[in-house]
């Protein structure tokens, strides 16, 4: 009996990794997926923060497709890993502080590496990847460049577009049908959807924008802002899951205001209240918020009256917060509200 | 995270013990019965408490 091939399948939780996957194990190959988490991603934890994303799907999407194709995933967190990536990318960058194509090629070789590390002996990678999607990592002279620079070279086999790439090992070797791969390529989406109704499949990720923040212009602008304050390109968990919540507001190069858009974001942000200086809202309802910085008692006020702003207060004559210092000191300020004309655009990050 | 935690968490216990989980996510209530059902393992208790959220998962 013909020895059953095992391939692991990068699962970002998007319709291509899942159509990828299922293409492979239609042929008889046993396929696990794996998913890396870099702290970047914009679907999930985000919607299940927000109050106001109620409608939004609140799940790890790559769980998700795993559980509708039957297979194991593997969530591997590569946060630490990942900074050498985003900070010094081989490749550059694309429009914003997207290293798409150093990601992919990360990507791969952490799958070939955590294939090896945990004896599971698989065979090949495979990816939903599709030439001329994605502007800077799926072009016909950065796929070969993937192959090449993660080390997996003719084992990393993109069903949806195998077609117009040279042939890999496994087609070669007849694990897989080249017949029946596909040939998808640009950014038309009406393939990938008549192939998943082909399959069954009903429901899949749609993630308006992108589904890494590192491609979206605010959080950008948010991710230099906070390497400039900081004067190092460096981060930490905290602090690039702070950045996809609130309003970000800095009055003065040495520290900034975070302040909840609504009551998941104020519930999010307590969470933080032993690390940072927070202000809630007494008089008045209205949000929380946290000091990111340095910041004396004329910066606290200051950011109480933009607190004040953001609260149902903002027109009142006075207005009261709680300052909670980190150790759990906390005292009531008493001030007036910033008024709208003194709140400058340049503040907000 | 909580979903990797737990992941790690029982790559290192044997079939038939037990894992407790709290977590402040509230992201956990579907991903955690999600990564058990994929994983084969049962799920006891999948519930909020106050301010958390408790799940209870024997290893199968």
């Amino acid at each position: 009996m013909a020895e059953v091939k095992r391939a692991v399948a990068l699962i970002s939780g998007g319709l291509d990794s899942m159509l990828a996957a299922k293409v492979i194990m239609e042929q008889g190959v046993q396929v696990e997926g794996v998913n890396f988490y870099t702290g970047f991603c914009v679907e999930g934890h985000t919607h299940a923060i927000r109050r106001s994303d109620k409608a939004k799907q609140k799940r790890n999407n790559a769980l998700w497709v795993a559980e509708q194709l039957g297979i194991k995933l593997h969530i591997v967190d590569v946060i630490e890993e990942y900074k050498d990536v985003l900070l010094n990318p081989k490749h550059g960058y694309g429009k914003h502080v997207n290293p798409c194509l150093d990601c992919k090629v990360f990507m791969v070789k952490k799958a070939q590496a955590w294939s090896f590390m945990t004896d599971n002996n698989f065979d090949f990678i495979i990816t939903g990847e599709v030439m001329g999607q994605r502007p800077m990592s799926q072009r016909r002279e950065t796929m070969p460049v993937i192959a090449r620079e993660s080390g997996v070279e003719d084992r990393l086999l993109r069903p949806l577009c195998a077609k117009h790439l040279p042939e890999t090992l496994p087609e070669r070797e007849g694990w897989v049908d080249r017949e029946q791969l596909y040939d998808f390529h640009g950014r038309n989406r009406k393939p990938q959807i008549a192939l998943a109704e082909q399959f069954g499949f009903t429901d899949w990720a749609q993630p308006a924008g992108g589904c890494c923040f590192l491609t979206n212009a605010d959080y950008a602008a948010k991710l230099r802002d906070l390497w400039d304050a900081r004067g190092e390109r460096d981060y930490e968990l905290d602090d690039i899951m702070l950045l996809k919540v609130g309003r970000h507001i800095r009055p003065a190069p040495h520290f900034k205001l975070i302040v909840g858009r609504e009551e998941g974001e104020n519930k999010y942000l307590e969470g933080y209240k032993n690390t940072f200086i927070s202000l809630a809202s007494s008089s008045h309802p209205g949000p929380l918020a946290i000091i990111d910085g340095r910041a004396d008692d004329a910066d606290v006020e200051l950011a109480a009256r933009i607190v004040g702003r953001y609260s149902q207060g903002r027109e009142a004559d006075t207005f009261s917060v709680e300052v909670r210092l980190p150790d759990g000191t906390a005292h009531t300020l008493h001030t007036s509200p910033l008024g709208a004309d003194e709140l400058p655009a340049a503040w907000h990050v | 995270m909580p979903v990797i935690r737990t992941q790690d968490a029982i790559r290192e216990l044997a079939a038939g013990a037990c894992l407790t989980v709290f977590a402040t996510d509230p992201g956990t209530l579907h991903d955690i019965p999600a990564w058990v059902r994929v994983h084969g393992h049962k799920l006891l208790v999948a519930e909020p408490r106050g301010e958390e959220f408790f799940f209870r998962i024997e290893v199968s």
